[in-house]
């Protein structure tokens, strides 16, 4: 069998299970009895394992088999989670998540065997179990789970089916109208392309005899092609089992089918097993989707795919799907009116209906743009799941008791933006953690509790989204700060004596500067907060950090919530339009040429008591003169930072929504442009980016 | 002589600058437009006119005419942008002053450039090809549009 074509959502779901896996564990260190963490770890290395299984990767389900066990005794309570067990079991996960990268480079899981774990694991587990004087629990996987899982496949080829209660009755109701019940497994050819179709036509087909009353994996799974070949029904029906069975075969492309009657006799008794069990029966519905993995795991042949191509996805939600498909047959009905309206014939009903399709139209395009954007909109829990387990091991590492307080993990941000934020927040938090943070007897002297805290906290702001981190640590010493940029020659003494506090912190964003003394594991290589401002502001954002000393630093991280649509104010300059992005912009002012004053040679205008130099854009951007002579000047007053200037611009043509393109990569970039985009009426107009030019 | 499938042969778009002919191959030919609007980027090499707008997408446009120091071009009902694509995704757009026709030259009828590296132009030229007694000086593409980047080294 060909998995490849799954390659993509196996990576897509490991992923998420083996976060998944991190969040609960850290959850299960703490509250080693919590019962729906156990069973939601179970749940999320049982899927792993089959789904590792299904695609060939024996030493990744090997790794995950051996971790399942040890969940599985600690679901039955027949041991505890240890601090020890914590560790290994994060070690695991590691290996797991390299085996992941492995696949996603090569399409292949590597040889590593990870012995080490795996031996360990067993270790843990002999004992464990051990001391409770229970012998080779390996060997004896938690019962109930392990029935719902792994599906029993009987001599003839049907597979088992547990029955609810509410189906038992229905079979119960059948049998005592003299109906018949039966079990059917169908085989569909493995070269079947339409697997979906097939199982449709069998559906169909059996729905024409009787009642369906239950199938494996369910309906909806089978219509999305999510099965193997093979699927289980239960069917209620006057016909004996020989019709039923030929009628099936009947369909195009049907290997086998294996048919097995339901006797009133297993009906009670799978009743009466099933009461017994009674917490399977709560995890049946979950372990349902996983039960059919293992299965197939046996007869998936593991197939080394030559090179994987794994694309960069966004999973989207039906709901917006549904949205944009809306939006778009409105497009189409609006496109139909203005057809109509041209070939009307009374030219006043052209006109006004002309002007209402206008008007229709580009309600429809704003909100085509806006689910668009929605659905590359990804929130950011996505990167910051990680992050307490990071934290955890860094408290570990360091011996330094601390917590990591989130907030906002739901706020959203473009999937690109997402995907480049995780190294520079990861690098904040390692800082806040090594050098922010005190050590505890430190904190205890200072008289702060002993347990530092991080914050890190996410929310939007206008058109941007901020993320804070925060620490409650020892906050940067700026007299230090200074003091090291002297003696690395960055600034001069007298640099220094006149800086402002503000200044001295955003030294700490230049190159190959870091104030720790020791240079640890972590951080203080001195290749930090440069790397991370300048892949913030590749993305269009910016970072800027406060601190109190003795009270902690904080980095507020600030990013647009789109890259690649902003509002912007188009402006005139000859015969030439500029678009100027309207975050940067603070106010416009109109400024009489009397105005003007100078200060070293250079025109400054005075407004409301700050003095901003004046740009003129016409020889900034070499725009051919013109007898242009106006007595007063339009001034765009922008700011970078909390620095001021005012850009001289001919007119204002007004605000408008521009989509940013790129210039290309042969013309000259200068830093002033930062794009172009298309005017409605299909001229170009290059876009300022304001920080470049004040 | 198209018959002829042993040899290699090569198609080339013949355009015109001046009383001279280019070929440029096809294969690097997206498009051929006419000539449109141009928005001129400041503070850009000389030799580029600017951005158009390419269905949508921007596209920077050069004057082969100023490119090699020839009179800067004088836009006629004649005037083409050849859209040339040299990698995936960066489209450059050349204007010139005339699109003759497209002709197959094959191995024989085309004369290798002697390459003098002290002539920057002649690092420009692919060879001669040789065509119904015309000669057409084949460009070198990627020589012309990629050499930016020595520019900006030197």
């Amino acid at each position: 069998m060909d998995v490849s074509q799954y390659l993509e959502i196996f990576i897509d779901e490991t992923k998420e299970h083996l976060q998944s896996l991190n969040e609960q564990i850290l959850v299960l260190e703490r509250e080693p009895e919590n019962v729906d963490t156990i069973n939601e770890i179970f749940r999320a290395a049982h899927s792993l394992k089959g789904m590792a299984g299904t695609m060939g990767y024996k030493r990744m389900q090997r790794l995950t088999h051996n971790m399942e066990n040890v969940f599985s005794e600690i679901r039955n309570g027949k041991m505890k989670a240890s601090a020890k067990l914590v560790d290994v079991l994060f070690k695991g996960l590691d290996a797991l998540e390299q085996y992941l990268d492995v696949i996603i480079n090569s399409g292949d899981e590597g040889t590593e065997d990870n012995e080490d774990i795996v031996k360990s694991l067993n270790d843990i587990l002999n004992e464990g179990v051990g001391s409770t004087g229970e012998p080779a629990a390996p060997k004896a996987p938690a019962a109930p789970v392990a029935a719902a899982a792994a599906v029993q496949v009987s001599e003839n080829g049907v597979k088992e089916i547990k029955l609810a209660d509410h189906e038992k009755s229905a079979v119960a109701k059948a049998f005592s109208e003299k109906l018949n019940a039966y079990t059917l497994t169908v085989y569909i050819q493995e070269s079947c392309i339409l697997k979906a179709a097939r199982a449709f036509l069998v559906f169909k087909a059996l729905e024409e005899l009787g009642t369906v009353i239950r199938s494996e994996p369910q309906v909806q799974e089978i219509e999305d092609e999510h099965f193997d070949f093979d699927f289980t029904v239960v069917l209620i029906t006057e016909s004996d089992a020989e019709a039923v069975k030929k009628r099936v075969e009947n369909v195009f492309e049907i290997k086998n089918v294996c048919v097995e009657a339901i006797s009133p006799e297993t009906v009670e008794q799978t009743a009466a097993e099933e009461s017994s069990a009674a917490p399977a029966a709560a995890q049946n519905a979950a372990a349902q989707k996983a039960g059919t993995a293992p299965a197939a795991a046996e007869t998936a042949q593991p197939k080394t795919t030559s090179k994987p191509v794994v694309n960069r996805s966004v999973r989207v939600d039906i709901d917006k799907l549904d949205d944009l498909m809306n939006l778009v047959s409105e497009l189409i009905i609006a496109k139909n009116g203005l057809v109509s309206i041209n070939t009307a014939d009374i030219e006043g009903l052209r006109e006004s209906g002309f002007n209402e399709q206008i008007e229709y139209l580009e309600r429809i395009t704003t909100n085509l743009h806006q689910s668009v954007m929605k659905t590359r909109m990804v929130p950011i829990e996505n990167v910051v799941s990680r992050f307490p387990r990071m934290i955890r091991d860094i408290s570990k590492k360091l011996d330094k008791k601390m917590e990591l307080y989130m907030s906002g993990e739901e706020t959203e941000l473009d999937r690109t933006v997402i995907d480049e934020i995780g190294d520079p927040l990861m690098h904040m938090l390692r800082n806040a953690a090594d050098h922010g943070l005190e050590s505890n007897q430190e904190r205890i002297q200072a008289g702060k509790p002993e347990v530092g805290s991080i914050f890190l906290k996410a929310y939007q702001d206008g058109n941007n989204v901020v993320i804070e981190v925060r620490d409650d640590g020892k906050g940067i010493d700026v007299e230090k700060v200074k003091k090291k940029a002297v003696e690395k020659g960055t600034i001069t003494a007298e640099q220094a004596a006149v800086m402002t506090e503000k200044e001295a912190i955003d030294l700490l964003f230049r190159p190959s500067f870091s104030t720790a003394e020791k240079i640890s594991d972590l951080s203080g290589r001195g290749v930090g907060l440069d790397v991370v401002k300048s892949k913030i502001e590749a993305l269009g954002g910016d970072v800027e950090a406060k601190t109190v000393l003795g009270a902690g630093t904080t980095f507020i991280v600030r990013l647009p919530l789109t890259l690649a649509i902003i509002q912007a104010l188009m402006v005139e300059l000859g015969n030439e339009k500029y678009a100027i992005p309207l975050g940067s912009i603070q106010t416009i002012e109109d400024v009489l040429l009397s105005d003007i004053k100078y200060v070293q040679t250079k025109e400054v205008i005075h407004l409301r008591g700050n003095v901003i130099p004046l740009i003129r854009l016409r020889s900034v951007l070499d725009v051919p003169e013109d007898d242009f002579s106006p007595e007063s000047l339009t001034v765009v007053i922008v700011a970078k930072g909390d620095k001021l200037a005012g850009l001289v611009v001919d007119n204002l043509i007004g605000q408008q929504e521009i989509v940013i393109k790129s210039i290309g990569k042969y013309i000259n970039d200068n830093k002033m442009i930062g794009g172009a985009t298309i005017l409605g009426d299909g001229e170009v107009a290059l876009i300022l980016d304001a920080n470049a030019i004040v | 002589m198209v018959e002829n499938v042993s040899r290699e042969i090569k198609q080339y778009i013949v355009v015109k600058l001046g009383n001279e002919q280019y070929g440029i191959d096809i294969q690097y030919v997206e498009n051929i437009v006419r000539m449109q609007r141009i928005t001129r980027v400041p503070k850009a090499q000389d030799y580029f006119k600017g951005v158009i707008n390419l269905r949508g997408e921007i596209v920077p446009v050069m004057s082969l005419r100023l490119k090699f120091e020839l009179e800067p071009d004088e836009f006629t009902g004649k005037t083409r942008i050849l859209i040339l694509k040299l990698e995936q995704q960066s489209l450059v757009g050349v204007i010139v002053d005339e699109v003759k026709e497209v002709v197959n030259l094959d191995d024989d009828s085309v004369e290798k450039s002697s390459y003098d590296a002290n002539d920057e132009k002649s690092q420009y030229l692919a060879g001669i090809g040789k065509h119904n007694d015309n000669l057409i000086s084949l460009l070198n593409i990627s020589e012309i549009i990629v050499e930016k980047e020595k520019e900006k080294e030197a």
